[in-house]
């Protein structure tokens, strides 16, 4: 499973590109893969304020419906749009083509809450354990 | 885990790749191949479903007949020799302990209630309470069972157990031998489609399982999830309970009067569904398509357009075979009118959805 070693990690499973000020938001492989086939989402409008731990929108698959938590705090710039009328992208290409949104963060020291890549892979190892 | 089930086919599940979860206390497969594939592998050919986790609660003696006729809502007096029935396990508040079918293996002898996973304890003393002195017996333990459904679901049976089996009518069943041990083999089903039930011994139901898949591969069967199983009883609107029915749902609210049968006899609970009936029941079990984007699921309120509330969604899904969002739930009976538009609450957004016409998929 890809687990890229630039992002930052989310116990629930949300990836984070931070490049400057702004942050891309996604689910990861191992999350897409628990989930199964997304037939749904629901994200944030540009300039929503969204909140580091805090739901700012839900991925559907048939059976589940699963909260997307904020990586860090801040304000939406830019939202995925194409998902909502085809949300394949959030199972084919998680880390790629099926980011969410970018959200202009509001204090760096937030992505200390997070993980790397190596914790990440732990975590995530000891859940399929 | 503690001390969770396992069906005597589950080591041949993960071995095929299913994504296997805990069901009512059972280690059972939700997915193997993908949700709407095999939905729609049972609606056009053929899928086999691990069943093993229903209960199966034995009634016998002379006293059967009049035990199952106090404890059930339908008529098990017209039930002859391997015919079966959906029934209704119902309590003296008039609500519903389970649903179930009933399988008359010799009348006023012998019967089988093929019960929920969820429900086999609830249900077994349920029954041991209101015995009106039968045998009963828990024989749960006993039995696995795996369920053949879709267009060649009737083919495949037969090719498995080398005679044709079409004989055997809808709400039908009868003993049949595989590998040398009695088996039952039912053409009743919780999909829709054609097919089979069949009740096999724990020792044996990996080798029918097995000899199910072998001789479907050119009809290309396949094992069917859990998942897949839920969304196939959606589209046809059939009851899931702890979802359409529980405890205190009136037959006749959750459109089950057809199996509620009160001038036929005298059974627990009767007086208080007649009352309630007569009373008039507020609300209606109806099913709707949402015409917004989004899907409803379980417990999400239903609005009026004037903000009034209706009741809850029981059940909500994306149709594979529609592609439609599709849902089941109670309105007040004044919003139950087909073509009646109304709202689902999801989350923050009010949604526009639909009274239509079940079973949503003919």
């Amino acid at each position: 499973m890809r687990v890229p070693e630039e992002n930052y990690y989310t116990k629930d499973h949300e990836w984070a590109y931070v490049d400057e000020n702004t942050v891309t938001v996604g689910i990861t492989e191992y999350a897409q893969e628990s989930l199964g086939e997304v037939v749904y989402c629901e994200l944030p409008e540009e300039g929503q304020k969204v909140t580091q731990n805090e739901p700012f929108g839900v991925v559907e698959s048939v059976k589940a419906v699963s909260d997307l938590l904020a990586p860090v705090s801040g304000t939406v710039i830019e939202v995925n749009d194409g998902l909502g009328d085809n949300p394949g992208p959030i199972n084919d290409d998680p880390q790629n083509d099926g980011w969410l949104i970018r959200i202009e963060m509001d204090s760096e020291k937030e992505l200390a809450n997070l993980m790397r890549a190596p914790d990440y892979k732990k975590l995530i190892s000891e859940a399929q354990s | 885990m503690g001390d969770i089930k396992r069906t005597p086919l589950a080591e041949l599940h993960e071995k095929h790749g299913a994504k296997m979860v805990d069901f009512a206390g059972w280690w059972m497969p939700v997915q193997f191949k993908g949700l709407k594939e095999e939905h729609l592998l049972v609606r056009e050919k053929v899928g086999l479903f691990d069943v093993s986790h229903m209960g199966e609660i034995r009634v016998k003696g002379p006293q059967s007949l009049p035990t199952i006729q106090w404890l059930l809502s339908n008529d098990a007096s017209v039930l002859t020799k391997g015919k079966a029935q959906y029934t209704l396990l119902t309590n003296h508040e008039g609500g519903i302990v389970d649903d179930l079918i009933v399988y008359c293996i010799e009348p006023e002898e012998d019967y089988l209630l093929c019960v929920n996973a969820a429900n086999i304890e609830k249900d077994f003393q349920w029954i041991l309470e209101n015995n009106k002195g039968a045998d009963i017996t828990n024989e749960s333990e006993d039995w696995a069972q795996i369920a053949i459904q879709g267009p060649k679901g009737v083919e495949l049976t037969s090719a498995v157990f080398g005679e044709d089996l079409s004989s055997i009518e809808s709400f039908s069943f009868a003993a049949k031998t595989f590998a040398g041990v009695e088996t039952w083999v039912a053409r009743t089903g919780y999909t829709g489609e054609d097919g089979f039930e069949v009740f096999v011994p724990k020792a044996q139901a990996a080798e029918l399982w097995t000899a199910l898949l072998e001789k479907g591969a050119p009809m290309g069967v396949e094992p069917i999830g859990l998942g897949a199983r839920d969304t196939l009883r959606t589209e046809k609107k059939y009851p899931l309970y702890g979802h359409e029915i529980n405890d205190s749902t009136n037959p006749y609210e959750a459109g089950l009067g057809w199996v509620t049968k009160v001038n036929a006899k005298d059974f627990v609970g009767k007086s208080k569904i007649v009352e309630q009936k007569e009373q008039g029941l507020a609300r209606k079990l109806v099913g709707f398509k949402m015409l917004d984007r989004g899907i409803a699921r379980q417990g999400y309120q239903l609005l009026s357009f004037d903000n009034k509330e209706l009741g809850e969604v029981t059940s909500g899904t994306p149709s594979p075979s529609l592609n439609e969002n599709i849902g089941i739930g109670y309105v007040l009976k004044e919003y139950a009118e087909l073509g009646t538009e109304i709202l689902v609450q999801v989350r923050a957004r009010q949604l526009k959805a639909q009274v239509v016409q079940t079973p949503f998929v003919k």
